[in-house]
C-alpha cells in the first residue's frame, strides 16, 4: 500500500529521536494521493507526476542545492487514513510541507492535522470550501467549481443565452458544481428553467433529456459531472437529436471524454479546460505554452499514458513549493509558507499563481480556456 | 405522446439491462439457494475482458466469446476455491463469501486491467431508430433480444431437460438429490459456469450503452438484483419481468416526477410488493412438507 523512499531504518531512528535535525542536508516533502480507490484516476497520475518531478529537480541538482526526498503514502480516497499518513508524515516522517489530498473529503482531514502542526500544505482538490474561509497553512491548485460555472455562463452570455436546463450528476462533484451553478447563474442574467439529477452508475438519461428538451424557451443545456456519467449524457443527447449548444464541466476535459461518447455525438460539445488539454495548439505567445508542453513531453514518455488536468494539478503544486523554497532559502515550515503567500505571476499548468494573504488558491477566470470539440479534436471556442 | 413513448423506450433499455444481469441471479440460487453477489463482477468482467481482447486485435464476436468462456471459468474457481470448501455452512456465510468473492475480483480487476472507463463498439451502429417522434438505439434491441434469448434458454433448461430438473432438486434437498443419483458437486460447478457465462454475456450486450469500468459492477448487480427481489428470486420470468419493470419505474419517474426521486420511487414500490407479496411477483411459494 505505501510507498517509503529509500530512507534507511538507522536514518528514520535518527530522525524519530530528533537527533539528526541539522545533519539531514535535504529537503522531505510529504504527500499522502489516493493512488487507488475509488479516486485512483485523479491520483494514480498525481502520484506519478510528484515522483517524476522530484527526480528531475535531484538530477537537476535539488532546491537551493539540497536534494528533495518525497515520502509519498496512498490513502486509497479514505478520509482517515489521509488523517493517519497526514499525522505521521508530520510527526514521523517530519516533512516541511505536504502536498495532497486527492479528493475535497481527504484533504479536509489533512487540513486538521496541517494547519495544527504548522506545515504549509497544498491541496488537488477543487471545493472552494478549503480555501474559503482562508486558513494561514492552506493552499490549493486547482480551480473550483464556482470559477468553471462562471467561465461557462460567460460564455453563455456571450452567445445571448438566458434559460438554460441542467443535468447533474448526484456524485460529490456533480452535486456541488450544481449547487454553486444555481448560486452564480443570476449575476449572468441566466434562468435555470430545468433541473434534474442523474446516479453516476445510470446506464441511461433520455428520460431526464426528453423532460428537459421539452422544458419552455430553453436554449442550452449544462452537464455538471465526471466519470462515465457525461460520456451517456452526451450520447444520449445526440440520440434525441435536441440540437441545443450542450456544455460539460471541467471534470471531462480530457481525451478520454471524446472517445468514450464518441466523435460524433462530442461534436460541438464546450467546456472549460485547461492550458494543458491543448497544448498543441496553444499559440508560441501564449505565455503558458512552454511549461504545459515541457510537462506533456516528460509524462507521456514516462508513463505512457496520456496526460491530463489532474497530473497538472500535482505538477502545479509541486512548482509552488519549490518556488517558495527557492525564494525562502530554508526547509523552515513558517518561512516556506510566507514564501508561498507571496507566490507571483509563477506559471502553471492550470494556470497563473499570484497567491496574497486573501487569496490561496490565486488563479482567475482567465485560468480557464472555454473549448470546443471540433472534428473529435479540441479547439478554443474563443 | 412522444414523450411517453421515449420515456417507455427509456424504461426499457435500462430494463432490458436490468432484466439480463437479475437473469444471472437465477441458476445458483436456484442449485444452492445463495444470493451470489459477485454476479455484477461477472458482468464487468465479460465487458472489460471483451473490451481488452478486442484492443488486442480479436475480432468483436471472437473477443465476446473468449471473454464468456474466461468468465464462466472464473465462475468455476471461484466454486471451487470458495464455496465448495465451505460446503455445509449456512446460506448466510456463503452469501458473505460471495461478497468477499465480489471484493476481491474487483481489485484484482484492477491490478489486471486498469483503472479507466472503456467502451466498445455499438453492434450495429450509433444510428438511433426514429419511432412515432421517439428514438432507441440498436444496441438497446440487443439487449433486449439477449435478455429474451436467455429467458427462453432457462426456461427451457430449468423446465424441459434432465440436468434443469437436477439443479432444482439440488437446490430442494441436497442429501435427497444425492440419493438419487445426481452428481451434486457437478451441478454447483455447473451453475457457477453458467451464471457467469450468463453474467460476461450481460456485459458484453451492455457495455456499448453503459460503459465499463473496474468497479461497474456493483451498481449493476444492485439493480438487477432488486430485479430480480421484485420478480421472485430464482424464476427467470420473475427476473425478467422485474428487470423491465424496474427500468420502467425509473425512467417514468424521471419523466413525470423528477429525477431526484427515480430511485427512491423504484424502492419504494419494491418495497410495497414485497410486503405484500415477501416471495416477489412471480416467486414459488414455500411450502416446507412436514
Amino acid at each position: 500500500m505505501m510507498k517509503l523512499t529509500k530512507t534507511t531504518t538507522a536514518l528514520a531512528t535518527l530522525a524519530l529521536l530528533g537527533l539528526a535535525g541539522p545533519a539531514l542536508a535535504e529537503i522531505r516533502i510529504g504527500a499522502t494521493l489516493s493512488a487507488t480507490g475509488p479516486a485512483s484516476f485523479l491520483g494514480d497520475p498525481e502520484a506519478k507526476t510528484l515522483e517524476m518531478l522530484v527526480e528531475e529537480v535531484n538530477a537537476a541538482g535539488g532546491i537551493n542545492g539540497e536534494q528533495v526526498e518525497l515520502v509519498l503514502y496512498d490513502d486509497g480516497g479514505d478520509p482517515n487514513k489521509a488523517r493517519t499518513f497526514a499525522t505521521r508524515l508530520v510527526e514521523d516522517d517530519e516533512v516541511s510541507a505536504i502536498i495532497g489530498g486527492t479528493t475535497t473529503g481527504t484533504t479536509m482531514s489533512i487540513i486538521a492535522v496541517a494547519e495544527d502542526a504548522e506545515i504549509p500544505f497544498i491541496s488537488l482538490a477543487g471545493a472552494v470550501d478549503i480555501i474559503d474561509p482562508v486558513k494561514p497553512y492552506t493552499f490549493k491548485t486547482p480551480h473550483t467549481d464556482r470559477m468553471a460555472c462562471q467561465k461557462i455562463f460567460e460564455d453563455m452570455q456571450k452567445r445571448g443565452f438566458s434559460k438554460i436546463g441542467m443535468i447533474s450528476g448526484t456524485d460529490g462533484f456533480g452535486a456541488s458544481m450544481q449547487a454553486q451553478c444555481k448560486s452564480v447563474a443570476g449575476e449572468y442574467a441566466i434562468e435555470i428553467v430545468a433541473d434534474e439529477t442523474y446516479d453516476p452508475k445510470d446506464a441511461d438519461m433520455t428520460a431526464q433529456l426528453t423532460k428537459i428538451k421539452g422544458a419552455e424557451g430553453i436554449q442550452a443545456v449544462l452537464n455538471p459531472g465526471f466519470g462515465q456519467g457525461p460520456s451517456i449524457v452526451t450520447r444520449n443527447y445526440k440520440q434525441l437529436a435536441i440540437g441545443l449548444p450542450l456544455y460539460q464541466s471541467h471534470g471531462v476535459a480530457s481525451d478520454g471524454f471524446i472517445d468514450l461518447a464518441g466523435a460524433d455525438a462530442a461534436e460541438g460539445v464546450r467546456l472549460p479546460g485547461t492550458a494543458l488539454l491543448i497544448a498543441g495548439i496553444l499559440p508560441d505567445s501564449d505565455p503558458q505554452k512552454p511549461v504545459v508542453t515541457a510537462y506533456k513531453t516528460a509524462f507521456e514518455t514516462r508513463t505512457g499514458t496520456p496526460v491530463g488536468t489532474f497530473g497538472g494539478y500535482a505538477h502545479d503544486a509541486f512548482l509552488i513549493l519549490k518556488d517558495a523554497i527557492t525564494r525562502a532559502g530554508s526547509t523552515e515550515p513558517a518561512a516556506i509558507r510566507d514564501a508561498i503567500e507571496a507566490t507571483s505571476g509563477l506559471v502553471g499548468t492550470t494556470g497563473t499563481y499570484t497567491m496574497s494573504p486573501e487569496n490561496h488558491l490565486g488563479l482567475d477566470l482567465s485560468a480557464f480556456r472555454m473549448l470546443e470539440i471540433k472534428g473529435g479534436t479540441w479547439s478554443m471556442a474563443e | 405522446m412522444s414523450e411517453l413513448l421515449q420515456f417507455l423506450l427509456s424504461g426499457v433499455t435500462v430494463g432490458a439491462v436490468y432484466a439480463l444481469v437479475a437473469l444471472g441471479f437465477t441458476i445458483i440460487f436456484n442449485a444452492s439457494d445463495v444470493v451470489n453477489f459477485a454476479q455484477g463482477e461477472f458482468v464487468m468482467l465479460g465487458g472489460m475482458t471483451t473490451v481488452f481482447a478486442h484492443a488486442a486485435g480479436l475480432p468483436l464476436p471472437l473477443a465476446a466469446l473468449v471473454a464468456i468462456l474466461a468468465t464462466a471459468a472464473i465462475g468455476v474457481a471461484l466454486n471451487k476455491l470458495a464455496i465448495e470448501p465451505a460446503r455445509g455452512a449456512p446460506v448466510v456465510s456463503l452469501i458473505i463469501i460471495t461478497i468477499g468473492a465480489s471484493i476481491f475480483i474487483r481489485g484484482a480487476a484492477q491490478l489486471v486491467f486498469d483503472k479507466q472507463i472503456h467502451k466498445l463498439p455499438a453492434f450495429s451502429g450509433d444510428d438511433p431508430i426514429v419511432l412515432l417522434g421517439a428514438t432507441i438505439l440498436p444496441q438497446s434491441l440487443w439487449v433486449i433480444c439477449g435478455a429474451l434469448v436467455v429467458f427462453a434458454g432457462l426456461w427451457f433448461f430449468f423446465t424441459r431437460t434432465l440436468l434443469g430438473r437436477a439443479v432444482l432438486a439440488t437446490s430442494n434437498n441436497r442429501l435427497a438429490a444425492q440419493l438419487v443419483g445426481i452428481n451434486t458437486n457437478f451441478v454447483m460447478t455447473l451453475s457457477f459456469a453458467l451464471s457467469a457465462g450468463i453474467g460476461a454475456l450481460a456485459g458484453v450486450l451492455v457495455t456499448p450503452i453503459t460503459l465499463t469500468s473496474y468497479d461497474v459492477g456493483l451498481g449493476l448487480a444492485l439493480k438487477g438484483f432488486a430485479g430480480a427481489m421484485l420478480g421472485g428470486m430464482g424464476n427467470p420470468k420473475g427476473a425478467l419481468a422485474g428487470g423491465f419493470l424496474l427500468g420502467l419505474l425509473e425512467a417514468l419517474t424521471a419523466g413525470y416526477l423528477s429525477s431526484q426521486y427515480k430511485d427512491a420511487a423504484a424502492f419504494v414500490v419494491i418495497l410495497a410488493v414485497l410486503f405484500f407479496m415477501p416471495q416477489g411477483l412471480f416467486g414459488r411459494k414455500s411450502t416446507d412438507r412436514v
